[in-house]
């Protein structure tokens, strides 16, 4: 199956996703970043690192797990229900630009529960969206602000996204079904 | 077929040609025919000859005749419960059972203290016509432990003994008045040996299992401290106690001390007792209230005494304490569900199977706990199969296979933790008087 | 997990700490601004009370209203019970409302097994009779572990009405079942039949039980069923078996004391312990609303088995 993104390529699409962030909010005093669990924490706290590599700014960073506000949660019949992890913000959202992170963007519906979730959390100024790859096949009316790829996919495939930090090796794999 | 062979059982003269015919009373156990005239018994013997005018029912081999079945502790629940059992359906229930015979406890509302109540179960007995029925009367005016109650009268309106079962004779003093009184008739005392005091509100018996599951006990010693006392007081009497329901280990050890003295104590145990523990309050049904009864199902040490004691002739007689109760009354809190499970169509299979095929008893021995013993204990005819008896005769299927099915019994309550059981053994057939009253059409019986 | 939580003997090990674990994520909820998630919307959960509860009853209204359910709350008072409709009928009654869940509590221990064998919604015991209170049991479980980080080895060490005490089963199960070196003390009257085999160790005497105890874990002396034959008087009671400031002097230094509910001060438990820097007895309290929403939540997915 296709490699689209290797280690090399990664670490450059998130370098340039913190210039284009430090740039378009001319300043980052504001700035907060909210990973979606999982994989969009350890993509937060890289972004966290480039932006302090790029002005020595540290910008607080925080965990969001969605899973109780999905909106397929009590659809189905059977099968266990998902595994909750925890949310931890350690810090108020009120007035802050929020930078919400997630490695791939897809339907749609993880970023409006996400929405949903930090609205509970208080009332920011702004929230954009970082993501490491866009594969299409959107279903409600939601899109990136700052994309590390995007990437042509059908709904057959899957799209598997590795991170260092916790499967051991980076890199983005398109998987058919 | 079935009808067939009730035509051939309503001849005047019939001979059961073959079969196992074990009758302890007599010393039989072989290969016998049976002449019945006239719905009694008239001979007994080795290829007896075929007249002109008998009816010739081959009984195909492995089927057992022996001496109608008694049970001497029942329910019947009529008059004033009759929406759990009333003496047609309860008795109806026996013969499919294999009991020719049965003995009502008097708690019936009103309760059993009185020749009225005593011929008005006699007659819906006689209505009924199947099983013959044996009230047992109240020891005191309404179950209510103060007065005796008019046991003279209760005796010659057909009463065969003296019971409070339900509740036991609270007092020493009334109990040793029962006796004395009773014994002038010599009706039995059959006791429901419980101390109120220390079985309180318990609802299950007091040991490993009721404690998990939070379940109010009833020590085994509840029991066996009345049977002690009432030992004690039928040898100060000279009168006869029967132990009901013995399920105590502690229980059976007074019986015996009891025997070795010479008091004139018997004592009986049920199937479930001896079959059943009190892990089942937990398994496979957590609080099934179909294991709730009185005396609760005890522990794995309490069943194995009562199997020892049915095993060394401690214990006397075989009884089902037929509880039958309504399944709205049943499906409630275990708390507050009544006591009880139905008996008689179970028994015989359970005693088979885990008593004759398992090696604990032999067949003879059973037909002693089942039906010699209870008539001996009672003072009512059966027991024998002797020429000039009533032909109440059981016809049993040791190796039949049966599957206990609620939805088949005839009692008008399905009270029972056995069903969908498969037990080897049962009842192939009943005699009462001569005249057949069941067939299981599951037993080929041939003409 | 199965269909309904009728006790901690229905959980294996791994559906207890998936409990816990769960339950860390909902308490930050409890943390938030807004304690609210979108999760049971829709879903309607009766709390059918059949014994006066406020501390159970309000857990697990806070825990359903967190998650967004449609809570009913049904008391039944104890002296209609007699003379009224049966548990069953109230059950069908309810039933045939189509609720999701039904969280009982009730005077006679196995309540929850009739309902559970009647109806198809989900039924979470919250206390029957004398048998369990699985969710206590996990939330004392949940204290535990916060404050010792593991449940394994530790002494616990329980004291009181052992008899009677529902809270006890359940915590005994659960705590034996995750290693726990667990004893048990309380005046001889007051053991239930059979206890060698709960798997505990046992002792009258409280100043052995509690020796070097990481957790003291006291049970509420219920008066109302006292009668007055299982010990002579409450002040008695309290100075041969009440836990003292001096008795805790004995557990290890950094013992935590626990009580489900509601305190006899005086009786089981001095004030000054129950309010002392041992006592964790309040962090239950606030553990019990992220235990019960943890315990809702994963009841009211789909089951194995369904």
């Amino acid at each position: 199956m296709p490699v689209v993104m290797d280690a090399d390529r990664m670490g450059r699409s998130l370098a340039r996703i913190a210039h284009e962030i430090v740039e378009r909010n001319r300043g980052v005093e504001e700035l907060a970043l909210v990973g979606i669990r999982t994989r969009g924490v350890p993509l937060a706290r890289r972004l966290a690192r480039a932006v302090k590599d790029i002005n020595d700014h540290d910008v607080p960073t925080g965990a969001l797990d969605i899973t109780l506000y999905r909106d397929d949660l009590m659809r189905h019949a059977v099968g266990p229900q998902p595994l909750i992890r925890r949310t931890e913000i350690p810090f108020s959202i009120d007035d802050k630009r929020i930078l919400l992170v997630d490695d791939v963007l897809y339907t749609g519906r993880t970023i409006r529960a996400a929405l949903d979730a930090l609205i509970d959390f208080g009332r920011p100024k702004a929230i954009q969206l970082v993501v490491l790859v866009d594969r299409g096949h959107r279903e409600l009316p939601i899109k990136a602000d700052y994309v590390g790829k995007n990437v042509p996919t059908s709904r057959l495939q899957s799209v598997q996204v590795r991170l260092a930090e916790i499967d051991g090796r980076d890199e983005v794999e398109i998987q058919d079904a | 077929m079935v009808r067939d062979l009730e035509m051939t059982f309503h001849m005047p003269k019939c001979l059961l040609k073959g079969g196992r015919v074990v009758d302890p009373a007599n010393g039989r156990d072989g290969t016998f025919d049976v002449l019945i005239d006239g719905g009694r018994i008239a001979k007994v013997g080795r290829d007896l000859p075929v007249d002109a005018g008998v009816a010739v029912v081959d009984i195909p081999s492995g089927l057992v005749i022996c001496p109608g079945l008694i049970d001497m502790h029942v329910h019947l629940r009529e008059p004033g419960q009759e929406h759990k059992e009333t003496v047609a359906t309860g008795t109806a229930a026996a013969v499919a059972g294999g009991f020719t015979a049965v003995a009502c406890m008097p708690n019936t509302n009103p309760v059993n203290d009185n020749a009225g109540v005593t011929e008005y179960i006699l007659n819906k007995a006689a209505e009924a016509n199947l099983a013959r029925v044996y009230p047992i009367g109240a020891v005191s005016k309404g179950q209510a432990g103060e007065q005796l109650a008019e046991i003279a009268e209760l005796g010659q309106a057909g009463c065969v003994a003296i019971s409070d079962d339900g509740r036991p004779v609270a007092t020493a003093m009334l109990m040793r008045r029962a006796l004395e009184y009773a014994g002038m008739f010599n009706l039995p005392v059959i006791e429901h040996c419980e101390d109120q005091t220390l079985k309180n509100d318990g609802v299950a018996h007091e040991g490993f299992h009721a404690s998990a599951l939070g379940l109010r006990g009833i020590p085994g010693e509840a029991e066996s401290i009345m049977a002690l006392r009432d030992i004690a007081l039928a040898e100060l009497t000279r009168g006869a106690v029967h132990i009901a329901h013995m399920s105590a280990r502690q229980t059976l050890d007074a019986v015996r001390w009891g025997k070795s003295r010479g008091a004139r104590v018997t004592c009986e145990v049920t199937p479930h007792h001896f079959v059943l523990t009190d892990e089942r309050l937990g398994t496979p049904i957590a609080f099934d209230t179909n294991v709730k009864m009185n005396p609760p199902l005890r522990e794995e040490a309490d069943r194995d005494a009562m199997l020892a004691g049915i095993a060394d002739g401690s214990v006397d007689v075989i009884a089902t304490d037929h509880a039958p109760h309504h399944y709205d009354e049943k499906r409630v809190e275990f708390d507050h569900a009544p006591f009880g499970i139905t008996g008689l169509e179970t028994a015989v299979s359970l005693c088979f199977d885990r008593l004759v095929h398992s090696g604990i008893v032999s067949l003879a021995r059973l037909v002693e706990l089942l039906s010699v013993n209870p008539a001996r204990v009672l003072r009512v005819a059966g027991g024998s199969l002797a020429e000039g008896a009533p032909a109440d005769i059981s016809m049993l299927a040791p190796d039949l296979s049966v599957t206990v099915s609620v939805a088949r019994m005839r009692s008008k309550s399905k009270n029972t933790p056995f069903d969908g059981w498969t037990l080897r053994g049962g009842v192939a057939a009943t005699m009462v008087g001569g005249r057949i009253v069941y067939v299981n059409e599951a037993v080929d019986l041939r003409m | 997990m199965k269909k309904d939580l009728l006790g901690i003997a229905d959980l294996t090990r791994e559906d207890i700490y998936l409990i816990l674990d769960t339950a860390e994520a909902m308490r930050e909820i409890g943390l938030r601004p807004i304690k609210k998630v979108p999760t049971l919307r829709g879903k309607t959960v009766v709390n059918l009370f059949y014994e006066p509860s406020t501390r159970t009853r309000t857990s697990f209204e806070i825990a359903e209203k967190r998650l967004s359910a449609d809570t009913l709350n049904i008391a039944v008072a104890a002296s209609s019970v007699l003379k009224g409709e049966t548990l069953v009928d109230t059950a069908l009654n309810i039933e045939a409302m189509a609720p999701d869940v039904i969280v009982l509590r009730h005077a006679s221990s196995g309540a929850c097994h009739l309902l559970s064998r009647i109806c198809r919604s989900r039924v979470i015991n919250a206390g029957d009779g004398m048998h369990e209170h699985p969710t206590q049991a996990l939330l004392d479980a949940f204290t535990i572990r916060e404050h010792k980080k593991r449940i394994e080895h530790l002494k616990v060490a329980i004291v009181g009405d052992l008899l009677h005490s529902r809270v006890l089963r359940s915590n005994v199960l659960l705590l034996t079942g995750l290693g726990a070196d667990v004893w048990v003390s309380g005046p001889a009257t007051l053991m239930p039949a059979g206890i060698e085999r709960f798997g505990v160790r046992t002792s009258t005497s409280v100043d052995e039980a509690v020796a070097d105890a990481d957790v003291i874990m006291m049970l509420r002396i219920q008066q109302e069923r006292m009668h007055g034959v299982f010990f002579p008087s409450l002040r008695e009671y309290f100075n041969t078996f009440g836990m003292t400031a001096a008795r805790i002097a004995r557990a290890k230094p950094d013992v935590i004391i626990m009580h489900p509910g509601p305190m006899n001060r005086g009786v089981e438990i001095a004030s000054d312990v129950a309010d002392g820097p041992f006592s964790v007895i309040l962090e239950q309290v606030a553990n019990g609303v992220a235990v019960r929403m943890a315990v809702l939540y994963l009841l009211a997915g789909g089951a194995e088995g369904d």
